[in-house]
């Protein structure tokens, strides 16, 4: 097979091809690789493609696209071929961008210290002053280590003599390492003994070093804070500083990576408003208080960081963030103001930049740039349209390249007078063929498709210099112009094999021993804004639960009481049920009476499935979906199979592409196959509330969590009691057992038709009964004294023992049938006493988050 | 000229503030022209820190941050301040053609940085073709700097109209430029963007002004209001403030507080508040001359509304 897919190949005349040799021959790099592609049977390629795909929807690896903030995802897209790299090539590769690294580095130091360059003449002030990336209130800033660039990644490309050329740097807040990581965590599965046999490098310690070294820099600053404050702890001995990934929120592009690099790394993913700044030191919100925040990994831009001295319409940032770091009590990586370095204007100058610092050559070029600025690059660049891309000078004007050779000689008239007119603003650069690599066709079977790739290379400081990530982010361009590379506009991306041996492995400076008094029993570090969301999470999961068996019990009575001669007067009780959650209209209000005779089967019909499936309103679609939305905010907290069978099941509901759905998105679906849609739903979520119940770790969060499950059920029972005892006498009681899921056990032990007294004592008393109301009171108290243990608070836990109190103290034989005024005073009065505590709690505990931050100025 | 001069802040608040962090640009600098007497700022209630610093531009600036909960907020900056005279028109040195000057700043040498700092277009002040174009009806080929400014200080002065209600700190300049009415801010950013698109370096200054109580009547308190204009740049000349909301070139009766690149960098309070809903605003103003004496220039003043 090998040689049929290879002589399918495209070949290029103008351009670098990473697998062949000009003359058709297999770079001996890519040897391995090709082989065991080319004698793979097609099925056995055909199930990688599927393994790929397969992992990256189950592990829910998505890139949000910018402008649609109802959340639409889309999968990561990534080749079954990695891009492979030999040894040697890396090396170079390697000491090139470390030294880049280097140079930027310092040449941000000076921007935001003693400016030298500009005093010696090395680079005109314009540069500066034109730039809108240079932040005026970062002048001056702290920066441990002389280092203001922690976390720099370069896109490189390979030019068709086969030098690789730098295309753009990446000095804010890259992104894309994460997804690096996950490509490899996916391909590595997929090949594992050509994984092993090639010895590809591994990522693991670039992320370790990472680690190691935010907590160095944060140790300093821990210390600097204890120092000048009296009041702040100095760190215990083997006690790590606090180290946060401060993110945008889950609608950012890259929130999934920014989750999985919070998971991984084990830093808390936390959003400006869970942070706030006291007497210069960066607080974090937590449970159990303020906690001194010691290091910040930025994935938020720079001007956004602090509305206090930066944008003030920023609602992303902390404010006095820019005053906490000045005193040096936090490292914010990378050190505000860094995106300076991203204008293509100082492109220019950094081969004399590099000759100035380190007295040697640039070791990699980038590629050929004119910063219109300077009057003769402005004449040159005139002059050359035809070959040149002309983009933005300064990124943060968001123009599109345009390419010379595009132009039509009236359009190029008009660019030149853009030009004329502001030529601060643009930069020209060569336009590069870059190299082309194969792509496995997932339309076609066997077949390769050559597509431009260009690399995006990762390095990190640590108090030792700079190390690089061995492999990187092969970004792959999207159909046919092969001039662009963007995730954005939907390229496809890949894995990057850097082979070696494993005498490379880096030795970490820092102390790698875990003595016991290291070992940490609880999260210190829950933020009110993640309780918050487990509280939810934990009503959430619930309500869906209740509302999918309600439905569920809601359709079987409604085809019976509309297609039998019986007329089911249960339809009455969960129609009720069904409108107290707001899954549907209450038709009955305006009548008499709610004569059920007068009723629009068609209508109710409709009704019915729109209570399911609608996108909008309260169905249960929307209930899921916010639902789903909780989980992806919590997405650090859960385990990977949690999160994959969330995922899996939310997919029903939420899928943006009808494929995934199992009903078309513009024919109605039936009653039966809305009923098979709602089966489905309840099976999955008792697999869900399995991992809550067994997967999670018993610290205060699942606590929370928990409250939440118990609060949903309790209000659910009140209301579902007080219908069961409105109905009429003859009514049956099954659909009460039904909707609390004890069907099962009522029958094995009465092996008879329900009654009340024994289905009441099964679901109020019964403390075997995991549904039963008794078990939600009792596990709601016990949950919460535990927290109050903590934080000292008795208030609702009074209010829960005494509701608990008051049904034990009920009489069965009296109370527990129609017509008690005593069950049903008990019933509203718990209904009540649940809506408060509630509200009492989030005051409690969540109120941190829910405080809305107000910018003022004049 | 001496003057005391007491620039008050209220903020009220629809529910309790819990966290109120700001950033103040209230204490007026010193140079060449004014000296600062004395200078306090209180607050109400208390602030639990508060931290006084200089900026990139060396203006003075406050951070003061309050955890005490809070239904309104109050700050009070009182000021002794000694300005003395400046050049008026007929003293300045003769300038230098305004293309010349844009040459040499352009190259963007150390020599300028000064000026260099305000060379560039900014938030609040962008560059437009409008801009330039307005611009060049005043800035005719080889014409002297210090005159052609003039002269645009005149023009904005007689295009536009002074009017409190038409626009606040939000509006673009563009719809200044459009509808013709704003405050001294619309004024002073729109002579800062027809100079900046020139290629010549201007900045955006913060302060007071005087304004003349109505014949026969008392200076009432707290009608004053602060103030924005415009300082050019001229090699020859040095800085050279101009006024376009009341066409004077200014002298002795402006207190500078603080200059940057447009009101953004110098805003007189910025901040944030954590929580307090709907917030209400009331500044007022009192300058008074310590000793009393006529006033040299009789223009109808207009006031701005800060």
């Amino acid at each position: 097979m090998s040689s049929t897919f290879l002589n399918r190949y495209p070949r290029a005349n103008n351009r670098h091809d990473e697998m062949l040799h000009p003359n058709g021959e297999v770079r001996p790099h890519w040897e391995d690789l090709i082989n065991t592609v080319g004698n793979a049977s097609e099925s056995a390629m055909r199930q990688r493609v599927e393994s790929v795909q397969r992992q990256i929807k189950e592990n829910g690896v998505t890139y949000n696209i910018y402008a649609d903030t109802q959340g639409a995802q889309r999968p990561w897209d990534l080749d079954v071929l990695p891009l492979v790299i030999p040894e040697d090539e890396w090396a170079g590769i390697e000491a090139a961008v470390i030294q880049r690294a280097e140079l930027l580095n310092a040449i941000l130091v000076d921007v935001y210290g003693a400016q030298s360059l500009f005093k010696e003449g090395q680079l005109p002030l314009s540069l500066l002053h034109a730039n809108a990336g240079f932040l005026r209130p970062c002048h001056g800033i702290a920066l441990p280590g002389n280092i203001a660039l922690h976390h720099y990644a370069v896109d490189i490309a390979r030019a068709p003599n086969g030098q690789w050329w730098v295309i753009a740097d990446r000095t804010q807040a890259p992104s894309g390492a994460g997804y690096a990581l996950e490509n490899r965590t996916i391909i590595s599965n997929i090949y594992p003994e050509l994984f092993y046999d090639l010895k590809v490098r591994r990522l693991s310690e670039y992320f370790s070093s990472l680690r190691d070294s935010l907590n160095h820099w944060g140790r300093l600053c821990a210390a600097k804070q204890s120092a000048s404050n009296p009041q702040i702890k100095p760190l215990r001995d083997g006690e790590n500083p606090l180290a946060v990934i401060l993110t945008p929120g889950p609608y950012n592009e890259t929130y999934h990576e920014q989750s999985y690099l919070a998971g991984y790394l084990g830093f808390p993913l936390v959003q400006g408003s869970d942070l706030t700044v006291r007497n210069n030191i960066v607080m974090l919100k937590t449970l159990s208080g303020l906690k001194p925040v010691h290091a910040i990994m930025r994935r938020v831009d720079d001007d956004f960081c602090d509305p206090l001295e930066l944008n003030s319409d920023s609602l992303l940032g902390v404010s006095g963030l820019i005053k906490s770091a000045r005193a040096g009590n936090v490292l914010i990586t990378n050190s505000l103001g860094s995106n300076i370095l991203e204008s293509g204007s100082l492109l220019g100058f950094l081969p004399k930049l590099c000759q100035h610092f380190f007295n040697a050559p640039l070791k990699m070029p980038s590629v050929a740039s004119w910063w219109c600025g300077e009057a003769s690059a402005l004449e040159y660049v005139i002059a050359n349209l035809n070959h040149l891309v002309i983009k933005p000078a300064f990124p943060q004007r968001r123009e599109r390249p345009i390419f010379g050779e595009d132009l039509s000689d009236s359009d190029k008239d008009k660019l030149i007078q853009k030009l004329r007119a502001n030529p601060n603003h643009y930069l020209a650069q060569e336009l590069v063929k870059i190299s082309q690599a194969p792509v496995w066709d997932q339309a076609e079977s066997n077949k390769l498709t050559a597509n431009a790739i260009g690399l995006r290379v990762y390095v990190c400081a640590t108090p030792n210099g700079y190390v690089v990530m061995p492999g990187g982010l092969t970004r792959v361009a999207a159909g046919e112009d092969n001039r662009v590379i963007t995730i954005q506009q939907g390229g496809t991306s890949k894995d990057t094999w850097v082979l070696g041996d494993q005498t490379h492995i880096h030795q970490s400076l820092i102390r790698k021993t875990v003595s016991s008094k290291d070992l940490v029993h609880e999260n210190a570090y829950l933020s009110s804004r993640t309780v918050e969301n487990l509280y939810w999470f934990g009503r959430y999961s619930v309500r869906i639960n209740l509302a999918s068996r309600l439905l569920r019990a809601s359709l079987l009575y409604f085809l019976e009481y509309s297609s039998s001669e019986y007329q089911a007067t249960e339809w009455t009780a969960v129609h009720g049920l069904c409108v107290w959650y707001g899954l549907m209209a209450d038709t009955a209000k305006d009548k008499e009476s709610s004569a059920p005779l007068s009723i629009d089967h068609n209508e109710i019909e409709k009704q019915l499935i729109s209570a399911v499936l609608s996108k909008d309103g309260n169905s249960l679609a929307k209930n899921i979906q916010q639902f789903y939305q909780l989980c992806f905010n919590l997405r650090e907290r859960l385990s990977l199979d949690n999160w994959r069978a969330i995922n899996q099941f939310c997919q029903i509901y939420i899928a943006p592409n009808p494929q995934a759905s199992s009903i078309a998105p513009n024919t109605q679906a039936s009653l039966s196959e809305v009923l098979s849609i709602l089966n489905e739903t309840c099976t999955s979520l008792v697999t869900l509330s399995g991992y809550s119940l067994d997967g999670m770790t018993r610290d205060h969060g699942w606590r929370f969590l928990s409250m939440g499950r118990r609060i949903e059920r309790i209000q659910f029972l009140c209301t579902l009691i007080q219908s069961g005892l409105n109905m009429p006498v003859e009514s049956n009681l099954d659909w009460l057992l039904e909707l609390t899921d004890s069907i099962v056990t009522y029958r094995s032990r009465y092996s008879a038709h329900p009654e009340l007294l024994p289905v009441l004592d099964l679901i109020l008393l019964d403390e075997n009964n995991p549904n039963a109301m008794i078990f939600q009171l009792k596990g709601f108290i016990k949950y919460l004294t535990n927290i109050n243990d903590h934080y000292g608070n008795t208030h609702e836990e009074q209010i829960m023992t005494a509701r608990l109190d008051a049904l034990l103290a009920l009489n069965p034989d009296q109370d527990f049938q129609r017509g008690s005024t005593q069950l049903m005073e008990w019933l509203q009065v718990t209904y009540q006493a649940s809506i408060e505590i509630s509200e009492s709690m989030s005051h409690k505990f969540f109120s941190y988050s829910s405080i809305q931050q107000e910018s003022n100025r004049y | 000229m001496r003057y005391q001069i007491t620039h008050q802040t209220k903020y009220s608040y629809e529910s309790i503030v819990t966290l109120s962090q700001q950033l103040l640009f209230m204490s007026p600098k010193n140079f060449r022209y004014q000296t600062c007497i004395s200078h306090n700022i209180r607050t109400e209630p208390n602030p639990n820190e508060s931290l006084a610093g200089a900026d990139y531009f060396n203006n003075i600036k406050n951070y003061i941050s309050i955890f005490a909960p809070h239904k309104t907020l109050e700050v009070s900056a009182e000021s002794i301040v000694d300005v003395l005279n400046r050049p008026t028109l007929d003293k300045l040195l003769p300038s230098p053609p305004w293309e010349e000057v844009k040459a040499k700043l352009s190259l963007g040498h150390w020599q300028e940085e000064d000026p260099i700092n305000y060379l560039y277009a900014s938030v609040k002040a962008p560059a437009d073709e409008v801009f330039s174009q307005y611009a060049e009806l005043c800035f005719t080929p080889n014409r002297p700097l210090i005159e052609a400014a003039f002269e645009l200080t005149q023009r904005i002065y007689r295009d536009f109209e002074f009017d409190a209600e038409s626009t606040d700190i939000s509006t673009p300049l563009i719809d200044f430029f459009t509808s013709r009415r704003g405050v001294c801010q619309d004024f002073s950013h729109l002579m800062i963007s027809c100079l900046r698109s020139l290629g010549l370096a201007c900045r955006y200054v913060s302060g007071y002004i005087l304004t003349t109580p109505a014949a026969g009547q008392p200076r009432l308190i707290g009608a004053d209001a602060s103030h924005a204009w415009v300082s050019v740049y001229c090699p020859v000349n040095g800085w050279v403030d101009f006024d376009p909301t009341n066409y004077c070139l200014v002298n002795d009766q402006h207190i500078t507080v603080a200059w940057g690149r447009d009101f953004n960098d110098v805003s007189p309070m910025r901040g944030t508040v954590l929580g307090g809903g709907k917030q209400t605003l009331d500044v007022s103003v009192t300058m008074t001359p310590v000793f009393d004496h006529e006033l040299s220039i009789q223009l109808p003043l207009n006031v701005g509304n800060g």
